[in-house]
């Protein structure tokens, strides 16, 4: 449900990037997401549709790429990226040690760039 | 052509919850905003939390609910400042929807601001409302496995509370489990287990609301 607010707020920064540039057809969009954040690809895409349909943006691709969850362990600093079956139990590879671990990747949201004409 | 963009998707909205949060910090005011599913007792622990600290804090409530003014009712029982948001089916209060409860319900003579957010543990995380911190309440009836299930609104949160333990020897959940779920997602979270019911276990999250209200006053 919430993708349809990301989704306005999307088409309003894209909306300010091609004028800024002096472009009038969107042909494809690239956001990155991260592997924690609450985000649902699939919703995001119908929600860009349903918003863009008689808009310039009509008919153009949303692609999203996953960033996965990186942390950094509290004990010896190693930093690593938790399979997804232990991410929540996820020892480090290192010095195995399971819980604490600073999150340093994995929850972005932001749109990289576009391809327009 | 290819134009390299990289913004913040949701800079709107953090742009007003800056705005807003360096508004009450101005003001010395400490913003929650609160967060869980529904039924897992936000409006209880605002009701008994609210009364408790009456005489010690001047108190404020913005109430997000879907429908109704039930809660915002039942906060202003107790003789705070209350104001209900109809989301009318939205899932979640946005920056620019607290700031203009705020600013209609009006700030003056406040310590201590409450944000209660729509009962939701997914989209809610994800929209800043101008909070200092985010407050997230898991009732034990819900199961252990919450934070492992929903990560992103245990690492994005200052505080977790576990209501309603008293009813621990009903069901089957463990606090260790559960807090060590929290705490892979989030080293730093604070932990409170309590029953606002019965009042078990409410001083020690009272002592962290006057801690971090001392912090805001100048």
């Amino acid at each position: 449900m919430h993708e349809l607010s990301i989704a306005e707020s999307l088409i309003k920064i894209i909306r300010e990037e091609m004028a800024k540039h002096g472009l009038t057809k969107l042909l494809n969009v690239k956001i990155v997401y991260g592997q924690i954040s609450a985000i649902v690809p699939e919703a995001l895409e119908t929600a860009f549709e349903v918003l863009t349909v008689n808009t310039p943006f009509e008919g153009a691709k949303v692609e999203c790429e996953v960033k996965p969850m990186t942390v950094r362990c509290r004990q010896c600093g190693e930093e690593f990226s938790p399979s997804h079956e232990e991410r929540m139990i996820m020892p480090c590879p290192k010095c195995a040690t399971e819980f604490g671990h600073e999150i340093i990747s994995g929850r972005e949201l932001y749109i990289e760039n576009i391809e327009a004409e | 052509m290819k134009v390299d963009v990289v913004r913040n998707i949701l800079e709107a909205n953090d742009a007003v919850a800056a705005e807003l949060n360096a508004d009450l910090t101005e003001r010395g005011i400490l913003s929650l905003n609160l967060m869980s599913s529904p039924g897992s007792g936000k409006t209880t622990l605002l009701e008994r939390t609210l009364t408790d600290l009456k005489n010690e804090f001047s108190m404020a409530v913005i109430e997000g609910d879907c429908q109704t003014e039930n809660d915002a009712r039942r906060v202003a029982a107790t003789g705070a400042r209350a104001v209900q948001i109809n989301t009318a089916g939205g899932c979640h209060l946005d920056s620019a929807m607290v700031r203009d409860a705020a600013a209609s319900m009006g700030l003056d003579g406040i310590d201590i601001l409450v944000v209660e957010n729509v009962g939701n543990l997914v989209c809610p995380a994800e929209f800043s409302v101008g909070e200092d911190y985010k407050v997230t309440i898991l009732s034990v009836t819900e199961g252990d496995d919450k934070p492992e299930k929903y990560p992103f609104i245990f690492a994005e949160s200052k505080v977790m509370i576990l209501n309603k333990v008293d009813l621990l020897p009903y069901v089957n959940f463990s606090v260790e489990r559960a807090s060590a779920f929290a705490r892979s997602v989030n080293k730093d979270i604070e932990i409170f287990t309590l029953s606002a019911t019965t009042g078990q276990g409410m001083d020690a999250w009272y002592d962290w609301l006057r801690r971090e209200r001392a912090k805001k006053q100048k």
